[in-house]
């Protein structure tokens, strides 16, 4: 049973810790997208979650570079804090994709600080071998991360991957929890703020363990298509489709891979419902997925899939969208009986006028 | 330039206590950055400075072979904060290199998206993260005397903005709680919807492609802008005066502010928002097209304009190196551009001929330590190098727009010494003029201060080009984009403005491919190490003449004046600053005939 606060009759349960801090790092190969991103976020906002205005939640300390009040030494102290367990528990969130620094001699692709020992930066590589067995959760934030994304894309010099492809696709945390993937380059900012939301509960003892697919992305975010959530689906169930961008119908055949992309951009929208990808004319290239980009290029030609699909649609589709058309028509026209005059059609007999 | 050997100065034939003082990472910016420092604290003075990138990704390596249509889908993933000016500048290039044409009701579109995202960049740079540099907490930190008179100092235009002290204003700015602060954030939201009406999602755009935009022009959309717009015109109206009482606070309260990040004017802007009447993205009338820019494009060298023609700029930029981890191309790259367009030589260290090729390496200041590279501005006229800033974008932005004199169009006037900025009644608020005078420095003060006054320019900007996308849309023109070919071979150019300054994309197709691409944002320009002359990047130079205003000695040094200096560039490397605090090590004690002269 839930506690009562004694001032008010407000039910009040403390949570099981009272501080979780949020360690950041933003030093993948990466483009701090994600952290801006979430700037965005309304459901919840950063501040919602930082200024306690969400029931529930322990004291939530964030340390992300992009948002610090601290700067050089005073920011870096909180990660050294945390690889020596001393910021306990934490989240660790990760941003941007991780180079292999084993492929060269020396130097570094992505680092964070500098050794005071050696003079030389801290990988990034080693940040996240010192961090990632203190943390009570591991999420990566946006398709770099999470499987590699652009940087990784075919050509590339670093030999970089996501942070499930470094540590181990069953990696799991000292609490047991399998590293969370939050894709989209960027993230959309409600999915990332929702899921770390979720997490805090779950680190307060509110929420039961969170709820992955196999490609550790939060179920109830990324369990539908683009095109399942898109409002131009209609058009491709009616095989209207369009041929050039600025028209409002469905993109398939202009490169659109809705269809077969696990993402809820459509539904939800970027911003309040506002944006977004195909429904707003712009088509999606698959940037939540693990096969991005390389997969979906070029971005621009019809999906090799769509062509067999949008043709076997097409019969059907024509058919519908012309009886469609035809009872449109009707539904557009009013009953007859509303009119003027002296008569009265609608089927009432009047008795006393 | 401050490496520079001048016996004779009196400063110099002092003994020096210099004390190495780090901040790797710089956070509250966007990117990594180190700034790597010696200061003389008897001195109060910052003696050297070292500005490294600790990422590199490749872009010009893994786009080779890639479809040249994809270019502005790849690109605008560069940045994380102005990845959509990436997009457009890639988009600009693509219709060079196209042979098309953006159809004009689209151009209106891509022009009301890229301020939108003026407008929210600049926004949540000043006030969420520059801000805190000038917020209450900090201020007691680093400088209880002024905090002191802060509370004092009467905000002179309290009416207009609300708030009746600048240590109520500075309150206002602490992170989170402060009222200021928070309010910001709502606004870097509804300006960010009204980008994502325009170009689909923030910050890598949905809805744009080589030829103009996907995004459907119906009344609801033009709509559902405005009345976000007008929010934001009222808004400005109390923001612009809020910060020039605080800058101007600054200069009085600490006599000498003004040497703070200073550095000789070098100033770049490359211009923004095409005007479709105008623009039909032949490079042979680029210097044409180029002026009709609603943010005329221009390089100002001591104040003084010396060309705002694109082609001439286009020539002039050279990509050097000197410390950063790569391999020369000088002899050994391909040579893919021998002449413009229009027949003009193109140089080997010109971005269309170069070739990067890493070389990860040891870090070791004097030598190598930086992955970015360094641009430069050659002046044919005396055959300098010149090391470029933007100032963080605004400033060069206004600079070279008043200097040119050529935007007049109701809503904003260039006069040749400032540019005017008239914005109509708002719902609580009268019709409201603002006028950008340009100043007598370029440091860090003048460049936050233009970057409010900028984002009073692209809403006033924005109201113009609504109004055009509505004659547009009511005449019923509501092509938004056109149809090209990828050629098989072709070279192209984008110039645009990225919120934080000049932004170039360069690209060689061959055989229907990308041979070559090489962006230039804003940052390189800025965050360069010293070059192959050993001329040092812009934060490098504006911070070695930094002198030291911060109470507090080298135990509980913030180098707050060296943040603020950096901060006004507004770094975007993807990149942070530690510092090093408390453990500061005392290096040497010696003549030093070459550290923390004034520059001249």
């Amino acid at each position: 049973m839930p506690e009562t606060s004694q001032r008010s009759g407000v039910p009040h349960r403390p949570p099981a810790v009272s501080d979780v801090h949020i360690v950041w790092i933003t030093a993948g190969l990466g483009c701090d997208g994600d952290s801006v991103s979430v700037t965005a976020a309304e459901q919840p906002s950063l501040e919602d979650v930082l200024l306690g205005a969400i029931p529930g939640l322990p004291k939530v300390h964030l340390h992300n570079p992009v948002l610090a009040y601290e700067v050089g030494d005073d920011f870096m102290k909180y990660f050294y804090e945390a690889e020596q367990g001393r910021l306990d528990p934490f989240v660790l969130v990760v941003e941007g994709s991780i180079p292999n620094e084993e492929i060269k001699r020396e130097g570094y692709w992505a680092a964070m600080g500098t050794d005071p020992k050696t003079g030389q930066p801290i990988t990034t590589c080693e940040w996240i071998d010192r961090l990632a067995p203190k943390a009570l959760a591991v999420v990566a934030a946006g398709t770099c991360a999470t499987y590699g994304g652009i940087h990784a894309m075919a050509g590339n010099p670093t030999g970089c991957m996501g942070l499930a492809d470094y540590l181990g696709w069953g990696w799991k945390s000292k609490a047991g929890l399998p590293i969370v993937n939050v894709p989209g380059c960027p993230v959309q900012p409600d999915n990332f703020m929702e899921t770390v939301l979720y997490l805090v509960y779950q680190a307060a003892g509110i929420a039961p363990i969170i709820p992955l697919d196999d490609q550790l992305r939060p179920t109830w975010l990324f369990g539908k298509t683009v095109h399942e959530g898109c409002d131009r689906g209609s058009y491709y169930e009616q095989a209207d489709f369009a041929d050039e961008y600025g028209s409002s119908k469905c993109l398939v055949k202009m490169g659109c891979w809705g269809p077969v992309v696990n993402c809820n951009v459509t539904k939800r929208g970027w911003m309040r419902g506002i944006g977004g990808c195909p429904n707003v004319g712009g088509i999606c290239i698959g940037c939540t997925m693990p096969g991005f980009p390389d997969k979906f290029m070029p971005f621009m030609d019809e999906p090799p899939g769509a062509n067999l699909s949008a043709g076997i649609v097409g019969m059907y589709g024509m058919a519908i969208r012309a009886l469609r058309a035809i009872t449109n028509t009707t539904v557009n026209k009013e009953p007859k009986w509303r009119h003027t005059g002296s008569n009265l059609t609608t089927g009432y007999r009047p008795q006393t006028y | 330039m401050a490496t520079t050997l001048q016996p004779g100065v009196e400063s110099s034939q002092k003994r020096r206590n210099l004390v190495e003082m780090n901040w790797d990472p710089i956070t509250r910016i966007v990117g990594s950055l180190g700034i790597f420092t010696k200061i003389d604290f008897d001195n109060k003075q910052v003696a050297e400075c070292y500005s490294t990138s600790s990422i590199f990704r490749g872009y010009s390596v893994f786009m080779k072979g890639k479809d040249p249509r994809d270019a502005h889908f790849i690109t605008s993933r560069i940045c994380g904060i102005c990845g959509d000016n990436h997009a457009t500048c890639a988009v600009y290039a693509q219709n060079m290199a196209f042979g098309i044409k953006t159809p004009p009701l689209g151009e209106w579109i891509i022009n009301l998206g890229e301020a939108a995202e003026y407008m929210f960049d600049h926004n949540i740079f000043q006030d969420n993260l520059v801000g805190v540099d000038f917020c209450e907490q900090m201020v007691k930190e680093t400088n209880p005397g002024v905090w002191e008179k802060a509370q004092k100092a009467a905000a002179p235009h309290a009416a207009q903005h609300g708030y009746r002290t600048i240590a109520d204003i500075m309150k206002a700015l602490n992170p989170f709680t402060g009222e200021f602060y928070r309010e910001t954030l709502q606004v870097s939201r509804y300006t960010r919807e009204m980008f994502c009406l325009m170009e689909g999602r923030h910050v890598h755009p949905s809805t744009l492609y080589p030829g103009g935009v996907g995004t459907v022009p119906t009344i609801q959309l033009f709509t559902d802008y405005l009345v976000r717009l007008m929010k934001y015109v009222e808004f400005m109206k109390k923001v612009v005066p809020l910060h020039d009482d605080l800058f101007d606070f600054f200069y009085q309260a600490l006599p000498g502010y003004e040497k703070v990040g200073q550095r000789r004017i070098l100033l770049g802007c490359w211009g923004s928002f095409n005007n479709p009447d105008v623009c039909d993205y032949t490079y042979g009338k680029m210097g044409d097209w180029g002026r009709a820019m609603y943010v005329t494009p221009g390089v100002i060298v001591d104040g003084k304009l010396v060309t705002n023609d694109l082609i001439d700029i286009n020539l002039g930029i050279r990509i050097l190196l000197g410390s950063s981890y790569y391999v020369d191309w000088e002899e050994s790259g391909e040579t893919f551009v021998r002449t413009d367009p229009i027949g003009n030589p193109v140089d080997k260290r010109h971005p269309w001929n170069q070739t990067t090729t890493p070389k990860p390496q040891k870090r070791e200041f004097g030598k190598r330590y930086s992955w970015v590279m360094s641009p430069r501005w050659y002046d044919k006229r005396t055959g300098d190098y010149l090391a470029l800033d933007t100032g963080g974008g605004a400033i060069a932005r206004l600079w070279a727009t008043a200097l040119s004199g050529l935007v007049d169009i109701g809503y904003i006037k260039a006069t040749g010494h400032s540019v005017i900025i008239n914005l109509p009644k708002t719902a609580m608020m009268p019709e409201t003029s603002f006028e950008w005078k340009i100043p007598k420095w370029s440091n860090a003060i003048e460049r936050d201060r233009a970057r409010t006054y900028f984002q009073a320019y692209a809403a006033a900007a924005a109201l113009h080009f609504m109004d055009r996308a509505l004659k547009e849309l009511y005449a019923g023109n509501t092509k938004t984009w056109s149809e090209f070919k990828v050629p098989e071979n072709a070279i192209g150019c984008g110039f645009h403005e990225a919120v934080r300054g000049v932004l170039s994309h360069h690209v060689v197709i061959r055989d229907g491919k990308i041979a070559n691409y090489h962006p230039y944002p804003p940052t390189p320009w800025n965050a360069n190490p010293r070059d192959v002359y050993g001329t040092p990047g812009p934060y490098e130079d504006a911070v070695q003449n930094t002198p030291i205003f911060e109470e507090n000695g080298p135990e509980k040094f913030k180098g707050i004046d060296i943040m603020r200096a950096v901060r006004s560039f507004d770094p975007c490397l993807p990149c942070g600053v530690h510092m090093y605090l408390g453990n500061g090590k005392v290096l040497e004690t010696r003549h030093s005939p070459m550290f923390g002269l004034q520059q001249p």
